[in-house]
Order: structure tokens, then C-alpha cells, then sequence
């Protein structure tokens, strides 16, 4: 109805002035013309519904993930994540380094658990070599260590800033210091904090040093009061319950859908885990449990992850007393023996940094010959892959990280591909928070705890 | 291809499959050739000397000076690998029951499937891509096979395949059955179309936005086949092997090392 | 501008650059830009152990408008570029950007078609920090630094001066690999 068919309204705005979009006039009886007229037109002119953009800078969003929400008030009508923010072409840069220089690389995809990254495409390699049997036994039990203690770090380091965005900067601190005592145990053994091209194609780059099998006992004794700690102060906490239970529900159905493994499809009550399930790199001898729930919510995400960080404890804890009831490094290598294709050198601590030891360069200078070639072989052309394609899988904090690797023979890979658990797991969100309220996707987010460095690699 | 009478060829440059200094006698009576003889070295090694070279020389040394003394080494391609029956482990099952569920349907099996390959104790299917809707569904919902998990659709450039150059390779896990199965399918870069899996496996939507953007796979019937990773004005798709890294030189003090993709290489 | 862009140089002007230096110096609220690996470096710098709080810095300020110093931490790729650059316009002078980690300072170990050869390319970097990642130790020493040049930072004409003076000095540049003066083709 116009304003020239109402004697009676105010001298106000013209038709043409009115405030933009439709204009409903009422006067009584007809409020339901109204709301239909209202619910028909439930589109962008009725200034109900507007477009947000979460963009790829944003504290919440776990990197630089973009998210254009359809708002209805609160209401999210739909969501669509845009990535690509962070690719590297981490794969086509593969193929144009050796295959041992190719764990560099694919070490910094996922850069919260980059020893997993490593070890899918370390096993792919190794399949492809038909080594797989060959690895050496310490070099083994050393890679489930550092891929359990990655866990834990990966873990805390979702968690944390879980509890940053929810606005408890507590939990991100504490999350912070017990996440420091993980990565001081890792640099302690591998040199660096991440990033750590530790686990090479035949085996790991050099064994635990002096002290390391202390510091990992001082580390198994302090961490459990710690993780007590953290469950104090989250797991009762009424708004961080209120925040995450129930939230972002995504149930066995949907992941299967969805293509979602790891802690979210073990939040629906299904137990699997590549761990138990496609053994490798020897875990079937270990034993742990796999914690599952069956709320297929946030919550129930976040408290398998405090579990898996106590089952990891465990692991880790059957792995150190492994490695002291062993012998010494001379008779027990962690590079495979073969001189085709294992690093040649002992890596040592040099005064000028990490290289090959002085026993290793004195054989080769000295005493062999063919050690000479070897080596110079291996570390400029490095060791050819028979053609062919491998996919090894393995269970990562994420989920199911996989590597596809294809070779034609040469000394460089043809083709990597990293199948990143995040990438998959992201394409849920519309699935988990469409129909719920803005707030309610920073949990789901969170509980999702996309990397973006795997997700774009 | 030779009889069996002459002598396979001994002279230095073809260094591959002439392990036998003397050919195969032919046997007396009407025996034929090719099914007594097949499979010795010496017969298979003349076969791939048709192939194509894929490379010549050793140490990545092209021309002179070359003092490698592999100069004249030239490697021909390898026949595209095929699988014969039994295939071992659980794989027979596995394609006994999709041929199954693929005859119950009306499809014939080597109508959907070209090759199977079974290597490094993993199996691949060769799908054509015109059956590869019918396949995954079979692969999905067919009792004994129960593939529920498809792990993505990822993209491999062989440009030196004329005809079959882009690859999408699909990995299926079956939660039920604790099994793995690949499929491949082949397509030309003159056309590039391969039907899209998200109706089968919705998971499938992003992994083949992926492909498109960095191989140029087209699949038809994806919702909404955009760029994912790249920016959405970007041209060509970068994981081919005919698009370059794209680096640029590195600046040194007194020194310029050109990019990853011309620097020399040993291979 | 402020008070400083009045006076006339001299020990008015040298005394407000020591007290807006140190006044400066002492709380930059850093906008949280943290893209790859060294943001997880970054996330720990602000932990307990090494303690980003203690310099006023623990405020990340997740909004451009109210940040002073935009940390660059980690690869910054072609399609983040114009975001980047976003980002750094909408922060209000003064401020100071430290491209953390190698990827933001040249490029680092993916010199290929999809990361930005250094933040440099698009936004003027003050502090470049190498390390892959650095450790938040490394970090913190770039903090220390960019805190130096802060206080350090001239105001009003002396500024203008030291403009001139840092442009000439950069017009005698040539690229590192070009040894002989005469070779130089810029």
C-alpha cells in the first residue's frame, strides 16, 4: 500500500524516499499478509540477510582461511570457505629435487606435524624401493618417537589456540608452556623446533644424542600433572561446555560423506585408526588405546585429543625403554645399510654446525673408495626409484595424511601429491555450521583444527 | 619383429636386453615361435627396444664433453604394466566382486576396466572414464566391496603419453573390509573431460576443483568447478608439466644462481 | 601531524623524539599476521617461556586500525599478496613491518610461480628477520632492534632530513651480483 492510499499515516517519507528495500505498510488485520509477504521476500531487499566476509586476516580462523557467511541475524545461512591464501606449490617444487631433498619440502605442508608429513611420503619412497622390510629396527622405533611426540605438540598447538579464540587466553598459555617442553624434547633430538627433515627415505637422519633418553623420561614424569592441569581448568568449564557441546555436529553418516578421518570421525564412536587398523613403521607391537566418543561434537573432539595426548604418552614411554635396551649405534643403525640408497654419512655435531662426522670423512678420504662414490653419488644425483606409484597412509593428529608419490625411474620424484587430512576436513564446515549461529563457528572450526599449510600446501 | 633364427642384435649401443649372446634355436616340428619363445630375455628385450628412448646418457651430461663413458646409453620407455591373474591377497576378491556387481548391472568387465595393475602390493583399476560413475557406485554400495571412504582425486601429467596425458587417480578405503584400491583413469589433453564422482563421494568436491585448477581436468557435472588454490584470475594450471616453476635467479654477493627449474641436475 | 611536525630542529625536537620513542618503544601492539610455520613461532613467542608480554607487546591487536607493527611470519603467497597490502594501508602511521622467517624476506626456500619473492615486493619492511623459523629467541632479538630504531626515530624536519639523506644513499645501489660499478645497468 503506498502512502497516497493511507489518509491517515503521517506526513513522512514518499514512496520514493522510503527507507531502501520493500516497505510494509500495516494498518490491522492483515499482519499475516504481512508475514508472508515478509517470509516470501526472504531475500538481500529485506536487509535481512547480509554477506560477510571472514577474510583470510582474522585471528579466529586458524590461518589464513577466508569464510563468506550468509547472515540472517545471528544465523549463519551459508558458508563458504575460500583457500588457496597459502599455496606454495610445495608438490611441483618436489619435482625438482632429489628424492631425500623432497622431505625438506613436504615437511612444511602441514607445519604443525611436520614429522608426519615426512613419514607418508618417506614411506611412499620406501614402498616404492621395496625397502619397506629393510628399515632398520631402531630407525623405526625412533620415527613412532618423534611422530607421538609431534602428536602431542600438534595436538596442544590446536588446542591452544582453540582456547585463544574462545577468548580464554589462559588455556593458550598454558597450552604454550606445555607445548614449549614437546618442542625443547624435539630440538633436543632433531636440532630444530619444526620443520625438521628428521625422517629421511631409508631410515632417520642421525640416532637420539647423549641425554636425549633422560630428557624424554624428565618429559614422561612432568607432563602428566601438566595435562592434569589443563583438564582443570577446561574440561568443567561451564562456558567453554556451553561453547563446545553440542556445537558443529557432524555424525558418522556425514563424515563418511565428507571423507573426514581421525579425531572427528572417532568423535562419532567409530573406532578406527590407521594405527591399529594399516599398521606401519612397527605399531602394531606397541600398546595404546584408541579414545573414541560418541557425541560427534565439539567437546567430544577436543577431549579424544586430551586423550590421544596421554595415549601418545604411552607410546612414547614403550619406545624410549626400547631404545635403552638396545646397543649402541655402531651395531645398530638408523639408516638402512645399503649403499645405494642410505645417507652414507653419519651426521655429527661439527664446530661448525651439523655435517658428516670425522669417522665418515676419514673412510672415505682414506680407506675407500667406493665409499667415496657413493657418497659423492648419493648427495648429488642422490638414489633413482624404480617407476611406479606408491600411496602410503598414515594416522596424523588431522587425520589420515596420505602420499601419493609417482616415479619414472630418476632421481627426482615424477609427481607428489599430499592428501592433507585439513583439506578434506574443511569442506565440513558448511555441513557442521550452516543452520547455526556465527559464534558457534569458531569451536567448530576449532574443532575441526585445520592446518592451512596442509590444506594449500 | 625378428624371427627366432637370427641372433638377437649384440652391437654396443643397445645396451638393454641383450643379455642372451645367442639366440633361442628354433624348435623342429610346427611349434610357433612366439609362444615357445615369449618370455626370454633376449625376445623381451628386443620388444622394448621399439619403445621409444626416454633418456639418454647418465649423470643429467648432454653432448660433449661428455667422460662419463655412458654416452651412448640410451634407456627406452617401459611397457605400460599390466597384471595377469591371480592378482594375490585380498585384490582378487576385490575384482571378482566389482566384476560381479558390474555384470549384474550389464556392464561387461573389461568393458568398465581396461588394465589392472597389481604392484607393490597395491592394486589399481585402469577405468575408462565413461564407466567411471557406474564403477565408484559399484565400489561404494555393493556389499562385498564397501569402499566408503574415498581418500580424494588427485592429477598426474604425462606429457609424453600421447593420447592418455592427464591422469586422475582416485584412492578408495573400505572401512569395512580394512582394504585400499586405486582407480586411474586416462584422458587426452585435447579433451580433457572425466565425469565427477561428487554425487558418489561428495568428499570428491574440492579434491577435483583442485585437479581442474592445477591440471586442467575438466569434470563434468561438479557444482561449481572454480579455482581453488590459485588465484581466481590465474591462467594456465600450474602442476603440468609444461607450465614452468616459475622461480626467479637468486642474488648473491658476486654470484647469480638461476632458478630450481635451470640450474643443472644430475639425472 | 603533532607537536613535532611545529618544531623547529633543535633540543625541543631532539627531547619529544626521546620521549615519543620511548613512549612508542614500549607498548607496539603487533597485528597479528602470522601466515605459515613461523606464525606457530610466533604463537610461541607469546607463550610463557619466552614472553612477548613483557615489552607491552602481548595485546595482538587482530584489527590493522589499531596495530602498529605488522609482523610478516611466514610464506606470503600470489593470492595473499593484495590482502598483504590491505592490511598494511589500513594500519595508521606510525608503523613499522618485521617480514619474519626467510619466505618474507626473499622468498626463502620456494623460489617458484606461487610465493612472493619477499614481502619487500609489496610493503617496506623494516627489520628482516632470517631463520626458518626463527626461534622466538631470534624474534625477540628483531623486537629488540626494531625497539632501538624506534626510539631512535627522528620526528618532524629531522625526518625529512634523514629522508633525503637514506634516498640518496640508496640511489648508489646496485644488485649484489654486479661487482664493477661500470657493469651496473640500472
Amino acid at each position: 500500500m503506498t502512502a497516497g492510499q493511507m489518509p491517515h499515516a503521517a506526513a513522512g517519507a514518499s514512496d520514493a524516499e522510503a527507507a531502501e528495500g520493500r516497505v510494509y505498510t500495516v494498518s490491522g488485520e492483515d499482519w499475516d499478509e504481512i508475514v508472508a509477504a515478509a517470509n516470501e521476500a526472504r531475500d538481500f531487499e529485506s536487509g535481512e540477510r547480509i554477506v560477510i566476509n571472514m577474510g583470510p586476516q582474522h585471528p579466529s580462523t586458524h590461518g589464513v582461511l577466508r569464510l563468506v557467511l550468509t547472515l540472517e541475524g545471528e544465523t549463519v545461512a551459508e558458508v563458504r570457505p575460500a583457500i588457496g591464501y597459502l599455496h606454495t606449490g610445495i608438490e611441483k617444487n618436489m619435482e625438482y629435487r632429489t628424492w631425500t631433498q623432497g622431505v625438506t619440502f613436504c615437511t612444511r605442508a602441514d607445519y604443525l606435524m611436520p614429522i608426519f608429513n615426512e613419514t607418508a611420503y618417506c614411506l611412499a619412497v620406501e614402498r616404492l624401493l621395496g625397502i619397506e622390510d629393510r628399515i632398520p629396527e631402531r630407525a623405526q622405533i625412533i620415527r613412532v618417537l618423534m611422530m607421538e611426540l609431534n602428536r602431542i605438540s600438534s595436538h596442544l598447538g590446536g588446542i591452544a589456540p582453540m582456547g585463544l579464540e574462545l577468548g580464554a587466553t589462559t588455556i593458550y598459555t598454558q597450552g604454550a608452556r606445555l607445548r614449549e617442553r614437546a618442542l625443547d624434547l624435539l630440538e633436543l633430538i632433531t636440532g630444530l623446533r619444526m620443520n625438521h627433515a628428521f625422517i629421511r627415505p631409508g631410515g632417520v637422519a642421525q640416532d637420539l644424542p647423549p641425554g636425549a633418553l633422560e630428557a624424554i623420561r624428565v618429559f614422561l614424569d612432568e607432563t602428566p600433572e601438566l595435562m592434569h592441569q589443563l583438564h582443570t581448568l577446561i574440561d568443567a568449564n561451564p562456558i567453554f561446555i556451553g561453547r563446545n557441546k553440542n556445537i558443529a555436529y557432524l555424525d558418522l553418516e556425514g563424515c563418511m560423506a565428507l571423507g573426514v578421518t581421525g579425531p572427528m570421525l572417532r568423535a562419532t564412536g567409530l573406532p578406527w585408526d590407521l594405527r591399529k587398523s594399516q599398521p606401519y613403521c612397527g605399531y602394531e607391537s606397541y600398546d595404546f588405546d584408541v579414545p573414541i566418543r560418541d557425541t560427534c561434537d565439539a567437546y567430544g573432539r577436543y577431549l579424544i585429543r586430551m586423550d590421544e595426548i596421554d595415549e601418545s604418552l604411552k607410546i612414547i614411554r614403550q619406545c624410549a625403554d626400547r631404545v635403552a635396551a638396545r646397543g649402541s649405534v655402531d651395531s645398530d643403525p638408523v639408516m638402512i645399510r645399503d649403499a645405494k640408497i642410505g645417507w652414507p654419512a653419519q651426521l655429527s655435531l661439527g664446530p661448525d654446525g651439523l655435517g658428516p662426522s670425522p669417522q665418515h670423512i676419514a673412510h672415505i678420504m682414506g680407506q675407500s673408495m667406493e665409499a667415496l662414490i657413493h657418497h659423492f653419488k648419493l648427495l648429488t644425483e642422490g638414489f633413482r626409484v624404480p617407476a611406479g606409484q606408491a600411496y602410503a597412509t598414515i594416522e596424523s593428529p588431522r587425520g589420515e595424511l596420505a602420499a601419493h608419490v609417482v616415479s619414472d625411474g630418476g632421481t627426482r620424484p615424477y609427481r607428489v601429491h599430499l592428501r592433507d587430512p585439513s583439506f578434506t576436513h574443511l569442506q565440513s564446515v558448511a555441513a557442521m555450521c550452516e543452520g547455526g549461529f556465527v559464534a558457534d563457528l569458531i569451536p567448530a572450526i576449532a574443532s575441526i583444527d585445520p592446518v592451512m599449510g596442509g590444506v594449500d600446501r | 619383429m625378428s624371427g627366432p633364427d637370427q641372433p638377437p642384435k649384440a652391437s654396443p649401443e643397445e645396451t638393454q636386453g641383450s643379455e642372451a649372446p645367442q639366440g633361442p634355436k628354433p624348435p623342429s616340428g610346427g611349434a610357433s615361435p612366439a609362444e615357445t619363445d615369449g618370455n626370454l630375455p633376449a625376445r623381451l628385450g628386443e620388444e622394448r627396444l621399439n619403445a621409444p628412448v626416454i633418456r639418454q646418457g647418465m649423470f643429467g651430461v648432454q653432448g660433449t664433453p661428455d667422460t662419463s663413458g655412458y654416452g651412448l646409453l640410451r634407456v627406452h620407455k617401459a611397457p605400460p604394466l599390466h597384471s595377469e591373474r591371480p592378482y594375490g591377497s585380498y585384490f582378487d576378491e576385490i575384482a571378482d566382486a566389482l566384476g560381479g556387481a558390474l555384470e549384474a548391472a550389464g556392464l561387461g568387465f573389461p568393458d568398465a576396466i581396461e588394465r589392472v595393475v597389481v604392484d607393490r602390493g597395491e592394486i589399481t583399476f585402469h577405468v575408462r572414464r565413461e564407466r567411471l560413475t557406474e564403477v565408484a557406485t559399484k565400489l561404494r554400495d555393493d556389499p562385498a566391496l564397501r569402499f566408503e571412504l574415498c581418500s580424494g582425486v588427485s592429477g598426474v601429467h604425462y606429457p609424453d603419453e600421447g593420447g592418455r596425458e592427464l591422469h586422475a587417480v582416485y584412492h578408495m578405503l573400505s572401512i569395512t573390509h580394512n582394504r585400499r584400491v586405486r582407480l586411474e583413469v586416462s584422458v587426452p589433453d585435447a579433451d580433457p573431460h572425466v565425469p565427477s564422482l561428487v554425487a558418489v563421494y561428495p568428499t570428491c568436491d574440492w579434491h577435483e576443483r583442485e585437479t581442474w585448477d592445477f591440471f586442467g581436468i575438466i569434470f563434468d557435472g561438479h557444482p561449481a568447478l572454480t579455482r581453488i588454490e590459485m588465484p581466481d584470475d590465474w591462467k594456465g594450471h600450474p602442476q603440468r608439466k609444461d607450465y614452468p616453476l616459475g622461480g626467479i635467479p637468486v642474488e648473491y654477493r658476486g654470484a647469480k644462481i638461476p632458478a630450481p627449474d635451470e640450474r643443472r641436475h644430475y639425472s | 601531524m603533532g607537536i613535532e611536525e611545529k618544531l623547529p630542529s633543535g633540543v625541543l625536537l631532539t627531547s619529544v623524539e626521546k620521549a615519543a620513542g620511548w613512549a612508542r618503544a614500549r607498548s607496539v601492539w603487533p597485528a597479528t599476521f602470522g601466515l605459515a610455520c613461523c606464525a606457530i613461532e610466533l604463537f610461541q613467542t607469546g607463550g610463557p617461556k619466552h614472553d612477548l608480554a613483557r615489552f607491552g607487546m602481548e595485546r595482538a591487536s587482530n584489527t590493522p586500525r589499531q596495530a602498529d607493527l605488522m609482523i610478516v611470519a611466514g610464506r606470503l603467497s600470489q593470492k595473499m599478496a593484495p590482502v598483504t597490502r590491505q592490511i598494511y594501508d589500513q594500519m595508521a602511521d606510525p608503523k613499522w613491518v618485521i617480514s619474519m622467517g626467510v619466505c618474507a624476506s626473499s622468498g626463502g626456500m620456494f623460489n617458484n610461480y606461487a610465493i612472493v619473492q619477499g614481502v619487500d615486493h609489496i610493503i617496506p619492511v623494516d627489520i628482516y628477520l632470517p631463520g626458518c623459523p626463527p626461534r622466538p629467541e631470534m624474534l625477540l632479538d628483531a623486537i629488540l632492534k626494531l625497539h632501538d630504531k624506534i626510539m631512535n626515530m627522528k620526528l618532524g624536519k629531522n625526518r625529512d632530513r634523514e629522508i633525503t639523506e637514506l634516498e640518496n644513499a640508496r640511489l648508489g645501489l646496485r644488485p649484489l651480483h654486479l661487482a664493477e660499478p661500470a657493469e651496473a645497468d640500472l
